[in-house]
């Protein structure tokens, strides 16, 4: 086992459990959108350091696949996220 | 790096990771939320370079911190008091403090003993012998695959489906955004340095952008890193208060949005009616193929992410021209809409 892979991957589970407890709590939207955000950062670390072999062997490029997929995806459902946010915001202004 | 510095730059690394995390969610602040968050996605793009990730080092500058920092900044800009779920939120935070406590105590277990469960399994499953069967599969098959970049070889090739449906997710949500109405009102013209700038930047951007799309064959890029610095280009223009932006109208936008899904379909079912399996390049052949449909895909990523950039449904530029002079003609002292960059 490296040392490097369960460091990374222990902060991963510590910065998922970190997003998932501000999209939990906070009252904005907006903060909820980033909790989600750095939610997804731990999920994809996880992945990363699973696929870290150490500095000799070349890593697991699947993962870097994986992660690279969730990276768009991610941004693509912030966007729709926010505009989704803002719409709600003008129906509020509305009112 | 000597071998003792490394753990040292890690945990440090690391600190700083989860320190930035940390202080993104623990503040009420969007704005500063938001901008540590930015953070985090810079100092996370090293860390994994730190762990042989190029391609995603890559990605992650660009994309997790450059792009969905721009939206994220750009929403906090437009919203002079923040966004709560409900217009009746203060009342309740307000009416159950005493519920709020204890709920917020057992929220933070529950989230504890997940990243405890979590980091249990992963250590037993570093502990156990890596299953190596994957790996070895993709780099005897790379060969094959028309590209020397292992990554590439897995999203456009090995895992071509993933890819497919990849797109057509980033196309669903930007007609969830052309749905939910018009686009943000534009920007003020910039100031001459700004403006000198962007002059210079934005023909940077655009020729990186197609360097790393062809080197994404054989070293870390791609379509993906590729679109997000095209829509960057983009982006920096809006920010200019340009109001041609590079972005195509009416039919031509749709088909520039629908090039990357179009194209992969189109060669996955003409594979098909060749007797060959969907997607299933012929190894003479997959090169090219992967180019082709990687210059569809960035095209369609640069369009798709500049328009979530925006926000909505674009205006043409007569339209947008007519709206900001109105703007500025109604310019009541809460329109802080339109600032200088």
């Amino acid at each position: 086992m490296l040392t490097a892979q369960w460091m990374y991957g222990l902060a991963g589970c510590v910065i998922m459990a970190l997003g998932l407890r501000g999209a939990l709590l906070h009252a904005s939207l907006l903060q909820r959108i980033v909790a989600i955000n750095v939610m997804g950062a731990g999920v994809f670390m996880l992945l990363v350091a699973v696929a870290y072999r150490g500095p000799v062997l070349p890593p697991d490029p699947l993962p870097h696949a994986l992660v690279l997929t969730g990276i768009v995806v991610a941004v693509s459902a912030t966007a729709l996220a926010l505009a989704l946010a803002r719409r709600l915001h003008a129906e509020q202004e509305d009112d | 790096m000597s071998p003792v510095s490394l753990p040292l730059f890690d945990a440090l690394l690391l600190f700083s990771i989860v320190g930035l995390a940390w202080a993104s969610l623990a503040t009420t602040d969007e704005r500063r939320s938001v901008i540590l968050f930015i953070a985090f996605g810079l100092v996370l793009a090293v860390a994994w370079g730190r762990l042989l990730a190029p391609d995603v080092a890559l990605a992650e500058a660009a994309i997790g911190a450059g792009l969905s920092g721009a939206l994220l900044l750009g929403a906090v800009h437009r919203q002079p008091r923040p966004l709560s779920p409900g217009s009746t939120n203060d009342s309740r935070n307000q009416g159950a403090t005493g519920m709020g406590v204890v709920l917020r105590w057992v929220v933070t277990l529950l989230c504890t003993a997940l990243a405890g469960t979590l980091a249990w399994a992963l250590l037993h499953a570093f502990s156990s012998v890596p299953h190596d069967m994957l790996p070895r599969a993709i780099s005897g098959n790379l060969a094959a695959s028309g590209v020397s970049n292992p990554v590439t070889a897995v999203l456009l090739n090995f895992r071509a489906y993933d890819t497919l449906l990849e797109l057509a997710v980033l196309l669903t949500a930007v007609l969830g955004i052309f749905a939910l109405g018009q686009a943000n009102p534009g920007y003020q013209p910039a100031g001459p340095v700004f403006d000198s700038l962007v002059r210079w930047l934005v023909p940077v951007l655009i020729l990186t952008s197609g360097y790393l799309l062809w080197v994404g064959a054989h070293a870390p890029g791609g379509a993906f890193q590729a679109g997000a610095i095209l829509a960057a280009a983009g982006v920096v223009l809006r920010l200019a208060g340009r109001t041609r932006i590079g972005l195509p109208e009416g039919f031509m936008l749709r088909i520039v949005m629908a090039a990357g899904v179009g194209l992969f379909l189109l060669v996955g079912l003409t594979l098909l009616l060749l007797g060959r399996p969907f997607l299933g390049y012929p190894p003479a052949w997959a090169g090219s193929l992967i180019l082709l449909i990687e210059t569809a895909a960035m095209l369609s990523i640069a369009a798709t992410l500049l328009l979530a950039f925006l926000g909505g449904r674009p205006e043409s530029p007569a339209h947008a021209a007519r709206t900001e002079s109105a703007n500025t003609t109604a310019s009541n002292s809460g329109n802080e809409e339109q600032t200088r960059c």
